[in-house]
């Protein structure tokens, strides 16, 4: 039996990235209400060179967090083989044991692992469990009792809105940060390319493909040798994600994909607020934690503005300003959100 | 069954992901129906908004396709966001006469014990214990990952649920991402919503090459392929080894009836496999590729050992 849907669901709750102990550290004192981790291996989808938590500052970490009220969420979003299953049953188990608030996962096979093993342990479809309609939900809602999804960001507002109006949980919608234009959990661009890909390895354009180089034409970006961009001089030159390079189609050379760019929703917050999404992600955990310090900050106060006064809200321009900053590119969008976007 | 002798794979023909006029559908399905392909997958899977067929045509099709001795398999879309995509779903679901192809857990969600079904690409079955859940509920068929190896489809048919038939895509350009945005109305500086159906004017999608030239992806709608084309026919005896019951063909707008000649050849070792593959290779634009079934990046193309 699936257990009922959150019956008390705080509205707006400030879901922040850790990508180890200092950036956790930082998000809980600048106000997340909630932070997600994820352990040193593969079984999540930021396995990156000298990030993650291994067992002894996971418990520092959830330590930290919960003496002062905050939750924390472990990240098990990848998607084992069956030659890796035992990492993903380990991780489960560890999540429960070091009593972790929720584990946010994607594939069935964990899922059914994490219910079964440990029922009173509240679980997260990830954003990589690719559901984006109710229906979906519904499927993993009656099998696994998830209390909460994570929207891939694809969907236009208003049909987030549809979505929530019938979905049995509550939804939490990505804010701000590195914004994936496909649907997640079914991308394999990466691995097209490289060999690598999120649902393989937790790694998408992984940095031991990435290749920089000065040429006479400019800094060329290479991806497994794939030319993903070329940056005249004074033109700068971000991670060469797959999808944001500049490629050629037809006569055009042009940002085929998406341009390098930031989701920041911070001026859907009223109507994110008043529609009842019941948390807000930010992106991250590959970022510093001068990043994750920034950013919290800013949707801290952005969040407790508008619950004050949802009607008279309005993002601040230094709160814009500071965003830009942390941003790709030193831009941002509201990406799928806005339909014009799409 | 799977020990017994070994036995013929079946050819399938996957649902065309392309946007073709009516008529050029229609004809192409009454060309494949005159094809050896056992099994054809009906539907439009990528963009809801291409309507050459309705859901009435597309089930009359599957009746003559069955009359012509075909078992025909109803593909449903990849990515549903409107209530109308939803609507369009549960009809397609509930249909209570062709075996239904679930392209998202949506589709898992509403067949879960109702009827037999098949998990498409759209599914992601990384290891036996996602699998053996998923039959529980009524999927009898699957197909693997593309990004997925021959190593880890070793493993998986090891501990593949009785009666689980096994699905390989073997030829055409690999579905790779769906996003809510359009690519090829991106290109024509079009929002989506004003599409005017550019996608069209392109019955194989649209190529993209980095700025050296290296074609590497397809635009598709909101779809994004591999500019590649997968071809396994070269690993044929790998995969009848592996017990592989499904071999699909994905349908292109020239060559599809050759391809699926030389597989058909290939499969009752009427010719030598690796020379067919060649053959084929030889008319691709950008080469062909099997990275994927090796454990390596999908774009590129390994010879055999």
């Amino acid at each position: 039996m699936p257990p009922p849907a959150s019956s008390t669901p705080t509205r707006l709750e400030l879901v922040c990235p850790a990508g180890n102990l200092p950036s956790l550290k930082a998000a809980v004192d600048h106000g997340a209400d909630a932070v997600y981790i994820g352990f040193r291996d593969d079984t999540n989808a930021r396995h990156f060179p000298g990030l993650n938590f291994d067992a002894k500052t996971a418990a520092q970490g959830v330590e930290y967090a919960q003496r002062r009220g905050r939750r924390v969420f472990v990240a098990l979003n990848t998607f084992p083989q069956p030659s890796g299953w035992e990492r993903w049953r380990a991780a489960v188990d560890r999540a429960a044991e070091l009593g972790v608030d929720a584990i946010i996962a994607a594939d069935i096979s964990v899922l059914d692992y994490a219910c079964r093993q440990h029922p009173h342990l509240p679980l997260h479809l990830s954003v990589q469990g690719s559901a984006t309609n109710y229906e979906a939900i519904r499927f993993y809602h009656e099998h696994f009792g998830i209390r909460r999804v994570v929207l891939p960001r694809v969907l236009a507002l208003p049909q987030v809105r549809h979505v929530l109006e019938h979905s049995p949980v509550a939804l939490e919608v990505f804010g701000f940060g590195g914004l994936c234009i496909m649907v997640e959990g079914r991308c394999l661009l990466s691995s097209y390319v490289t060999g690598e890909s999120p649902n393989l390895c937790g790694v998408c354009s992984p940095a031991k493909a990435v290749r920089w180089q000065e040429t006479p034409q400019g800094l060329e970006t290479r991806l497994n040798g794939l030319l993903i961009d070329r940056h005249a001089p004074g033109e700068s030159a971000g991670y060469p994600t797959l999808c944001k390079g500049r490629f050629a189609v037809g006569e055009q050379v042009y940002y085929a994909i998406e341009e390098p760019t930031s989701l920041n929703t911070l001026e859907l917050l009223p109507e994110l607020y008043e529609m009842g999404i019941a948390a807000i992600k930010i992106e991250g955990r590959q970022r510093s934690p001068a990043y994750v310090s920034q950013v919290t900050q800013v949707w801290r106060a952005a969040i407790d503005a508008c619950r004050r006064h949802p009607a008279g809200y309005a993002p601040k321009p230094e709160w814009q300003r500071e965003l830009g900053k942390v941003s790709e590119g030193q831009q941002t969008t509201l990406g799928a959100y806005h339909r014009r976007w799409q | 069954m799977d020990n017994a002798t070994p036995h013929l794979p079946k050819l399938a023909l996957g649902p065309v992901l392309y946007y073709w006029p009516r008529e050029t559908l229609l004809a192409f399905y009454q060309q494949m129906s005159a094809t050896p392909v056992d099994i054809i997958y009906l539907g439009e899977t990528v963009c809801a908004k291409r309507r050459s067929l309705n859901t009435d045509d597309w089930l009359e099709l599957a009746e003559r396709l069955t009359a012509a001795g075909k078992e025909v398999v109803l593909s449903t879309m990849a990515l549903l966001e409107a209530e109308s995509e939803l609507k369009t779903l549960r009809r397609w679901c509930a249909n209570g006469r062709f075996m239904v192809e679930a392209n998202d857990m949506s589709a898992v969600h509403l067949l879960s014990g109702q009827a037999p079904f098949a998990l498409g690409t759209g599914i992601n079955v990384y290891n036996h214990h996602t699998l053996g859940f998923l039959a529980s509920l009524g999927a009898r068929r699957w197909i693997l990952p593309v990004e997925l190896s021959r190593a880890a489809l070793m493993e998986i048919q090891a501990q593949r649920p009785a009666g689980m038939e096994t699905e390989v895509f073997v030829y055409g350009r690999l579905p790779l991402a769906s996003s809510a945005r359009c690519f090829t109305a991106r290109y024509h500086n079009l929002p989506k919503d004003d599409c005017q159906y550019r996608c069209l004017n392109d019955p194989e999608g649209l190529t993209v090459s980095s700025r050296e030239g290296q074609a590497f992806l397809t635009l598709n709608g909101i779809q994004t392929q591999s500019a590649q084309t997968g071809n396994l026919l070269a690993e044929l005896a790998e995969l009848r080894a592996l017990g592989v019951d499904v071999l699909r063909i994905s349908p292109q707008a020239e060559g599809t009836e050759r391809v699926i000649a030389a597989f058909a050849a290939a499969v009752r070792g009427e010719c030598d496999a690796g020379e067919s593959a060649a053959m084929l290779n030889a008319h691709l634009p950008y080469g062909a590729c099997n990275g994927y079934w090796r454990g390596q990046a999908g774009l590129q193309q390994v010879t055999a050992f």
